[in-house]
């Protein structure tokens, strides 16, 4: 596994340094309209992209820790899921259902993408065991702040040369991913800040607290749109291909970057246990009076 | 043209965040490293 | 039980007034502070007061939720309840319509004060300004008690409340801020903004109710 890392480093480096490659060079045109600055889409959506695919992980471990508390919560979610999945793909078939998916959307792309919800939950319940789920939280949070904070910060630097404002409060992508930002800042927070010994516990509940808002975020700021319109940063309508080609292998890049960076996150989180653990040990053994740790276990600030 | 500047800005924006965090993981794994070493000793 | 307890708590904060009275006080000084923030006199600041009434309202809000679960620390009491066979919902309700009450009183004392220091005239439907309130009060009140109570273990719990609590309100405070702007300048409707309240009212009452308990037994 160590020697795995750094080829894997090496190879992500030189992904990234082709995604860049292809960002800035000729095989991409010019936008009629943007000139050169568009180019700011090849960092900025594929981060976004990212630490929402991190912020859906986390909600997925944070579920699958608060009900693996009891045996029956467990299982009733697990049939929540596939209930879930399987009302899903079907739904995404039926005529009345077919009417409100947006144009340009195909029900089997809509489907396949419901389809990773009970996908996502099985895969994650099986590789990351009992604790190692709270471990996927904390890392998937933290990494996806970061990635949450590159969004927030190329944005507004895209919006000023464009639109000649930084910000508009209507922009529906920007404001809601900085409440989803401020939403995961706080559970980083409340983590570092809280002492219980069942920190886990309230940082999952707050993370499906932040799940069940996300929806109602969109929906408040969509409707302050249509009542206060305001420029849509970050461009919409249609892609040229050669734009979204290039788009893609940018996320594919980011996403390894993501990964390796969510692995050494994970493996810090396993080694700070390790040592709180050894620190509760030497107490339990009474080797001196003067024990660094006191019980119960502290996950709180290092 | 004035939109180089900006697009610059975002590329090495990007790149300083990411490395700031990676950063302060590599000081952080030193720290328990350490730690753990000395919990060692101790015992 | 819920009822028991629900009573318990508001003859216990009566005969504290000194809460009550300290945060009316609070109320007052927000109320004058904002009034020198822009000129009244203004036909704009019609657009403004809703924002400005929602913000007085949410820090009166904090700083009543703040202290709710500081006497049951103080006595132990939450000891009690965990042994106790009773469900833990009926405490976190009485909790909350406790709160809610409280909250409700504040509000209804400052909304003069509104009136006055901003020559208020209402030019849309002004009953509906009491759903408004009552589901937006409810929205603030229900999160901030559950958060209350996840914040008591941790350092600097005066500003964990705050902190947890506003990312999470942020569509309810500006369905509420959106509502009483478009019912005070009387251009647009507010319904889809008091029905966007209820469903985050719904929710969020579901969800408290659900993990309250884990919450609860969380030491």
């Amino acid at each position: 596994m160590k020697r795995l890392f750094p080829i894997l480093s090496i190879l992500t480096a030189v992904f990234l340094a082709y995604a860049l490659h292809l960002a800035l060079g000729k095989s991409t045109p010019t936008d009629a309209q943007q000139g050169e600055v568009y180019r700011i889409i090849y960092y900025h959506v594929p981060s976004a992209w990212t630490a929402f695919l991190l912020f859906f992980v986390n909600f997925i471990a944070s579920i699958q820790y608060l009900v693996s508390r009891k045996p029956s919560t467990q299982a009733a979610a697990k049939w929540v899921v596939l209930a879930i999945g399987v009302v899903g793909v079907v739904a995404c078939f039926l005529p009345a259902v077919q009417r409100l998916i947006p144009a340009g959307m195909r029900p089997s792309a809509v489907a396949t993408t419901v389809l990773l919800i009970p996908i996502f939950y099985f895969l994650i319940g099986w590789l990351f065991p009992g604790d190692r789920l709270d471990v996927l939280a904390v890392t998937t949070a933290e990494v996806g702040v970061v990635f949450c904070t590159i969004v927030l910060v190329t944005g507004p630097i895209w919006a000023r040369p464009v639109w000649g404002i930084w910000w508009a409060p209507g922009d529906i992508r920007l404001t809601s991913t900085l409440v989803l930002w401020l939403i995961y800042v706080s559970y980083l927070v409340l983590r570092r800040f809280s002492s219980s010994a069942q920190t886990q516990m309230l940082a999952a509940a707050l993370a499906v607290f932040g799940a069940l808002d996300v929806p109602l975020v969109y929906l408040s700021i969509w409707y302050f749109r249509t009542q206060h319109p305001q420029p849509v940063i970050g461009g919409g309508g249609s892609m040229d291909p050669r734009m979204l080609h290039v788009l893609l292998i940018s996320w594919m890049a980011f996403l390894c970057f993501a990964f390796l960076v969510c692995w050494s996150r994970f493996r810090l989180e396993l080694l700070h246990r390790e040592v709180e653990e050894a620190h509760a040990m030497e107490s339990l053994a009474g080797e001196g009076v003067a024990a660094k740790a006191s019980l119960p276990l502290n996950r709180g600030p290092r | 043209m004035n939109g180089i500047k900006f697009l610059f800005a975002a590329y090495i924006a990007t790149w300083v965040i990411h490395g700031v965090y990676l950063g302060s993981l590599v000081r952080r794994f030193g720290k328990l490293r350490r730690e753990l070493k000395e919990v060692g000793k101790g015992k | 039980m819920t009822l028991a307890t629900l009573v318990k708590d508001i003859r216990l904060e009566w005969r504290s007034k000194d809460a009550l009275n300290s945060m009316l006080f609070f109320s007052l000084l927000v109320v004058v502070i904002f009034s020198f923030s822009f000129d009244p006199l203004a036909e704009e600041s019609r657009h403004i007061v809703g924002g400005l009434i929602w913000v007085a309202f949410l820090f009166a809000a904090v700083v009543a939720l703040n202290q709710t679960w500081a006497r049951e620390l103080r006595n132990q009491v939450l000891d009690a309840y965990r042994v106790s066979p009773a469900p833990a919902n009926a405490l976190f309700l009485a909790k909350a319509l406790g709160n809610f009450i409280f909250v409700s009183v504040l509000e209804a004392l400052m909304t003069p004060l509104f009136v006055i220091f901003y020559n208020l005239r209402v030019l849309g439907p002004a009953w509906q300004l009491i759903p408004v309130a009552v589901l937006g009060t409810w929205a603030l009140v229900v999160n901030g008690t559950f958060f209350a109570a996840m914040s008591l273990r941790t350092r600097s719990r005066e500003l964990m409340l705050p902190l947890l609590l506003f990312p999470i309100s942020i569509p309810a405070v500006l369905s509420m801020v959106a509502a009483t702007t478009s019912i005070l300048t009387g251009e647009e409707s507010a319904h889809f903004w008091i029905v966007l309240l209820l469903t985050y009212d719904v929710v969020f009452t579901t969800a408290c109710l659900a993990l309250f308990g884990m919450i609860l037994h969380a030491e």
